[in-house]
This record gives C-alpha cells, structure tokens and sequence, in this order.
C-alpha cells in the first residue's frame, strides 16, 4: 500500500499528464455525448454572447454584401409574385377553385425563420456556424439552414435558450445527400477537410450523365431540407477506377465565407415522420 | 503589475485575437496561424508542474468552446505543458536562470538561440499533435506534415512579431529581493 502511495508521489505529474491526455481525447471522440450534455448549453450560451458583440461590429463592414443577396433573393421573390401571372380565360371553359384558401394554413409543411449569422468559421477541418436563435425562438436539432438565394448551409446540431450551433457542409461528419438535377441520381456529400467551397458528391454511379456544370440539389429525403435547394454545380466529374462510382467534386451554392443571413426551415411533418420510423425500429427488435 | 492579473489578462487576450482575428484569417488550406498558445511558453517558471498543466488544460478547452469541437487544443495545449519543463532545464544557461527570471524570454533564456529553440520545438510538438488528431479521420503523411511545418513557420513569424510588439521587461531578481 506504501508503495502505491509513493509511486503516485514520484509520477503525479505524469499520471496527472496522462489523464488530461486521456480526457481530451474522449472528448474528441465522443463529441456526439458531450454535446448532449447540459455544459454545452450553458457553454453555447456564454460563447454566443461574446460572439454576438463581437459580430455587432464586423457586421457594419459586410453591409454591402449582405445587401446585394438581399436584393437578389427580392428579385426571386418578385418573380413569384401572382400579379406576374395571367389568370386563364373562364369565359369559355369553366374552371373549379379546389384550392380552400382558409386551410392553405393547415397544409403548411415547411416554415422559415430568418436568423443572424453571429460566427462563422471556414478554415477548420469541422466548421460550424452560430446563430442568434435558440429554442426560445422555435430552433430544433436537425432543422436545416440556407441561405437567402436557396443554397444549401447544414443542419442545426446544437441549441441553447438564444442561440444555435450549425453543422455546415464544410464538416467531416455532415452527411447530407444530393441529387442530380438532370438525371436525379442520389449521393451523399463529402468534405476532404482543404478547399472551402469545394465539396465532393459520392455515390453516383459510372451509368449516371454527368458534366461540368450541372445543378446539384437537395433530395428531400431528410426531414431537415426540402427537396429542390440548391447545393451546388458539378467542378468535375472523373470515374473512379476502384469502385463502379464517379468522383465528382463541386463548388457549394452557398458562398461559406460571407455567409450574413440564413434561414432555418422548420419541417412541420418532422415529428410524425419521425414516430413512424420509430415504430419500424420496435418492430424490427 | 501582479503576476496573477497579468496572466488573467493575457490569458483572456490572446484567446479572443485567437478566435475573432487569426480565425478569420484565411491565408491558405495549408497555413492556420495560432498563437493563443504563447499564454503557455509565458507562464512563469515558478508555477507548479501539475498546475501549469490544469492551466493549459483550461486554455485549451476555452478555445475548444468556442470551436465548438472539444478536446483537440486541449491535447495540444496539456501535452506542451508537460514537454515545457524538461525544456526550460535542458535550454537554460547557468544554474538559477529561472530563479532569477520570472518567465522565459530571450532575455532570462540567455540569448535568441536557446529562446528561439525553445519557442520553435513547443510549437512545433503543438502543431505536430493537434493536426495528428484531427489528421486521424482524413489520413495523408504528406498534407499533415507539410501543414505542420508550414503553420509552425507562419505561428513562429507572429510569436517573434508579438515579442517585438510588446517587450515583456524582466528584472533580475535575487534572492535578497
């Protein structure tokens, strides 16, 4: 027993080296159970604020920009507009209205709600950005982000009371699949961790027409992002010689490093999608 | 000025030009600039071992937070704190050097040489350890080490910078003092 007690005098500092080593490490490892952890919450919350003080101030430097994909976004909007459309002629045929105006409310699937970029990073192996609008402001995990002109940001990975962390798709462990438009093949999108803005699509197979330039869009298979944002258009496409796929690597819609306002979309189906896929789970135990 | 304000201070400092000035500094894929780490080539020579490491820990992990991916500067930051003492005793000149000073410089550390090697291999085992770890989920030796050897000589250039910038006076104290 003496002997143990000296051995733990002799080498605390490396025993005391080698626990902090060793906590750092399963943190990395087990960042999913951390971030589910209360700390994280008040963690987020504390970097959110400084984060917000400190965005007050670079704000002003980017209004510019931000204005040019306001307007931009305006202008698509406009052209949605009904007053663009001509109502057809019913003095010969007679058209039904199936459309009940007062329960359009009632089939609403998709809600978006603006939120305020307060950090953004690009530069990292995982990027992330925080937004200032937490679950007090209707945010959920695994709501999806965009940004004004539809390209596809991430998914919200982590809430606190005013504030809410986004996993974008410059993240090794984002996982969001994409479509393309012409063919409508699906894969699933990669980061290699180097270029920002650069993504790689994997998944589609050789038969697949692919070309420079192609639209890349979401699928809608996840109850995060409707289907039809943009993602992104193809940069290349080279046929991998390993497996029957194409690599193919694009540049994302949504421009990472001027990212000023996004939107999150709220799937009002979210929830009922997600108890029917619960009850498979306890059918198949 | 106290030592423990001091180092509260420069603690909170380099953490926020960390993350609101070199994080948005996008040089290059290849180049992050660090220098949140100087907090612990700074620490003074007197500081325990086993503290130098909780402090380092606490600076890690702050940064962590705001990376909001934890436990990789941590690692970094702990395991240069446990290296930190070997190299004070290895690099300093004569006997009592770090009784005399407070914490290193070029001044306590007898000259540019010792300091400069001392400054260099810490952020290289900084460097080096936390692109291992995050290197572990992409894989390729040679944009590991060249993205190590090319942050370390841009961090090198900041910290040499920030030594010139803000000249730390350090008197010599003795023992009578």
């Amino acid at each position: 027993m003496r002997n143990i007690f000296l051995f733990i005098r002799r080498y605390f500092n490396l025993l005391l080296f080698l626990c902090l080593q060793g906590f750092s490490i399963y943190l990395i490892v087990h960042y999913s159970r951390y971030h589910n952890a209360i700390f994280s919450g008040v963690s987020n919350q504390v970097t959110g604020k400084i984060n917000q003080q400190f965005n007050r101030v670079e704000y002003y430097f980017q209004l510019k920009r931000t204005n040019d994909s306001l307007v931009k976004a305006n202008a698509t909007l406009y052209n949605k507009l009904k007053a663009d459309f001509e109502l057809p002629d019913s003095t010969t045929h007679t058209f039904i209205d199936s459309l009940k105006i007062d329960s359009v409310e009632g089939y609403r699937k998709y809600n978006y709600y603006p939120a305020k970029v307060v950090y953004n990073s690009v530069a990292a192996q995982n990027n992330f950005l925080v937004l200032s609008r937490g679950t007090a402001q209707h945010v959920k995990i695994g709501m999806g982000v965009i940004d004004p002109n539809s390209g596809v940001v991430g998914v919200i990975t982590d809430v606190s009371k005013d504030y809410s962390v986004v996993m974008s798709l410059l993240h090794k462990d984002s996982r969001i699949s994409g479509k393309l438009l012409k063919g409508g093949e699906t894969g699933t999108l990669n980061w290699d961790g180097k270029t920002p803005n650069i993504i790689s699509l994997t998944g589609i197979p050789k038969g697949a027409k692919v070309a420079k330039g192609d639209t890349i869009i979401s699928s809608g298979f996840s109850t995060s992002i409707p289907i039809g944002m943009l993602i992104g258009r193809v940069e290349e496409a080279v046929p991998d010689k390993g497996s029957s796929n194409f690599l193919i690597k694009f540049r994302s819609a949504a421009n990472f490093y001027n990212l000023e306002y996004v939107y999150i979309i709220e799937n009002k189906q979210a929830e009922s999608i997600k108890a029917i896929l619960d009850n498979i789970k306890k059918k198949d135990q | 000025m106290n030592t423990l304000v001091k180092n509260i201070l420069r603690f909170a400092l380099l953490i926020l030009v960390q993350v609101y000035v070199l994080d948005k500094i996008h040089l290059h894929q290849m180049v992050t600039p660090y220098l949140y780490f100087l907090f612990i080539l700074w620490m003074p020579f007197r500081m325990k071992r086993s503290w130098q490491m909780l402090v380092a820990f606490a600076l890690g992990f702050t940064l962590d937070s705001f990376r909001h991916h934890p436990g990789f500067h941590t690692a970094a930051c702990v395991l240069i704190a446990y290296i930190r003492p070997f190299l004070v005793n290895l690099l300093i000149p004569q006997e009592g050097a770090d009784t005399n000073y407070e914490e290193p410089s070029f001044k306590s550390m007898g000259g540019f040489l010792p300091y400069f090697i001392f400054i260099g291999v810490l952020t290289l085992i900084h460097h080096g350890w936390l692109f291992l770890l995050e290197a572990w989920q992409f894989g390729n030796v040679w944009y590991f080490i060249l993205k190590t050897l090319l942050s370390t000589a841009v961090s090198l250039l900041l910290i040499l910078i920030t030594e010139l910038l803000f000249s730390r006076k350090q008197s010599f104290r003795t023992n009578t003092a």
